[in-house]
């Protein structure tokens, strides 16, 4: 059923409100960008063909409000709403209220939104398509009995996470059978506190993973992969460093993988953008389903840089009730991309947040360079909310060539007034064992502890 | 008799109690002790302890419970 839809409302903020109203506006809708007190003065709003007050600067109270969004949503005229990432893209409520309020969602149904944010229902999900996924308890561990025998046939190192967690929350590691009985009980005393549900799962413990994620696009019948991305280098469960493809995949296990990303959106009916995320482990070149989200993602345009479709756009066609535009054979990747989160964070102090007006900005350009930002000069970087300034992505023929490329845009980049990333950014662009692709998600950490003095803003 | 304001170190959103189910670090009245914790500033997703920075009562807050304030700005008011 194709949707009328002539204006779309942006329920988010920062860079990918920025990217939102860009594809948007490429084809031919008018844009409402929704905005908190905090943010009357971004870019979003600046570029938006209108923009709407939602409330206070506090994100409970503004973007994580759904009655105030969706009715801002409904009094703007708007017939679709963006949800972004974060905040309340992952909300099954929210879609569920933008439906209800007549107005098109652009993602999946609140029920896939649902299934894929529990993690024990996700993990049965996988299963069921085929989906290979870490030993375990392969759902919600009810007695300590049960956990017992799941620890026997797992042996150790486990993870103990929680059934409602998700992004890296709620995960413990234990070691042995003794830790593995006192972590248990505190796990879901945690969970129950943090999340609502204090409900368990178990999962053997991959000592040297590697996180590689499948981009998918689906229209409720049919579904597409455009290859995958891996996001090893995290600080914090944080990505920080982005690539595509994943350099250190063998060309069959990529079309295993990708294959088995497709399997499971099918098997949903999956309608949108999404990633299945994944633990790759190098050494049995084995890969495990870890978990789908089910919106667009941070890192989505390195995949946009080897692909060269405008996954944003696609969404929104979808959303409008458009079938897919391309089938699997069109979709071919060519070289390969690198993206670098700029963050208004102090990487010499531990990475202290550093909010602040931007006294002077120089953009990198030229040849594979993209920069998708908030800033602009005289920008004051709000304090309320994460610390994406912007994210520096570069395509080039191959992966030592986007290195390079890389630190040639780095070099090029300025952002005046306050502390950023940047420094990090560049010692990983001359780091050797970046440079060779030998990492794990455990690397970057390490990595950090003998560096801070090197990661001074200049 | 002297009073003494406690300011924000850091721009953000302030809050009086660790977490929102939790009671509050201070409330008007309470005797504080240098380096006591008065409340938190989360600052881009991050939380940063505010600690009084002399001894005395508190004698009213000036910021409220999730008030977005800026660095330099009072937050509590202290009797010395």
């Amino acid at each position: 059923m194709t949707r009328n839809v002539k204006t779309l409302f942006i329920a988010n903020r920062g860079e990918i409100a920025v990217r939102i109203i860009r594809a948007a506006k490429e084809i031919g809708l008018k844009t409402v960008q929704a905005h908190s007190l905090a943010d009357m003065e971004s870019l979003a709003v600046k570029l938006a063909d209108e923009a709407v007050n939602i409330g206070p600067p506090a994100a409970s109270k503004s973007y994580l409000n759904v009655e105030s969004v969706v009715a801002a949503a409904v009094a703007s005229g708007a017939d679709a709403v963006h949800p972004g990432y974060g905040f309340l893209a992952e909300n099954a409520r929210f879609a569920e209220a933008v439906e209800a309020a007549g107005l098109v969602f652009v993602g999946p149904t609140p029920h896939q939104i649902r299934m894929m944010g529990d993690k024990v229902s996700a993990l049965e999900a996988a299963i069921a398509a085929g989906v290979p996924t870490a030993p375990g308890s392969r759902g919600r561990i009810e007695t300590p009995d049960e956990a017992a025998k799941v620890v026997e046939r797992t042996g150790f190192p486990v993870m103990i996470k929680a059934s409602a967690g998700g992004g890296g929350r709620g995960i413990r590691v234990a070691n042995s059978r003794d830790e593995f009985d006192r972590l248990m009980p505190q796990a879901s005393a945690e969970a129950l506190a943090a999340f609502g549900d204090g409900g368990l799962y178990i999962e053997k413990f991959v000592a040297s993973a590697r996180h590689v994620e499948v981009q998918v696009l689906g229209d409720g019948h049919d579904v597409v992969h455009f290859f995958e991305r891996e996001c090893s280098l995290q600080r914090r469960r944080q990505k920080v460093w982005e690539e595509a493809p994943a350099a250190m995949l063998p060309p069959d296990v990529r079309a295993r993988l990708c294959q088995s990303a497709v399997d499971l959106a099918k098997a949903v009916q999956y309608r949108g953008a999404g990633t299945i995320e994944y633990l790759y482990d190098e050494s049995s070149r084995e890969y495990y389903f870890l978990e789908m989200n089910t919106r667009i993602q941070v890192e989505h345009p390195v995949t946009e840089m080897i692909t060269g479709f405008d996954l944003v756009r696609e969404m929104i066609r979808i959303a409008m009730g458009e079938r897919l535009r391309m089938r699997q054979s069109d979709i071919v990747m060519r070289g390969h991309a690198v993206e670098c989160r700029i963050n208004a964070e102090d990487p010499a102090k531990g990475f202290f947040p550093a909010p602040g007006t931007i006294d002077s900005l120089s953009v990198p350009g030229g040849a594979g360079v993209r920069f998708d930002t908030i800033l602009y000069q005289g920008y004051t970087v709000p304090p309320f909310y994460d610390s994406l300034l912007g994210k520096l992505i570069v395509w080039d023929e191959n992966r030592e060539a986007a290195l390079d490329r890389m630190k040639r845009a780095l070099n090029e980049l300025s952002i005046g007034g306050l502390k950023t990333t940047k420094p990090l950014h560049l010692a990983l662009a001359a780091d050797p064992d970046v440079r060779a692709a030998r990492f794990d998600t455990q690397f970057l950490e390490a990595w950090l502890e003998h560096r801070a003095t090197m990661l001074e803003n200049h | 008799m002297a009073t003494k304001d406690i300011l924000s170190p850091l721009p953000g959103t302030f809050y009086r109690k660790p977490s929102p189910d939790a009671p509050p670090y201070k409330k008007e009245g309470d005797a504080v002790k240098k380096g006591d914790v008065v409340g938190l500033i989360e600052v881009m997703k991050s939380f940063h302890e505010v600690h009084a920075d002399a001894d005395g009562t508190i004698a009213s807050f000036i910021a409220e419970n999730e008030e977005p304030v800026m660095a330099g700005q009072p937050l509590i008011t202290l009797n010395q």
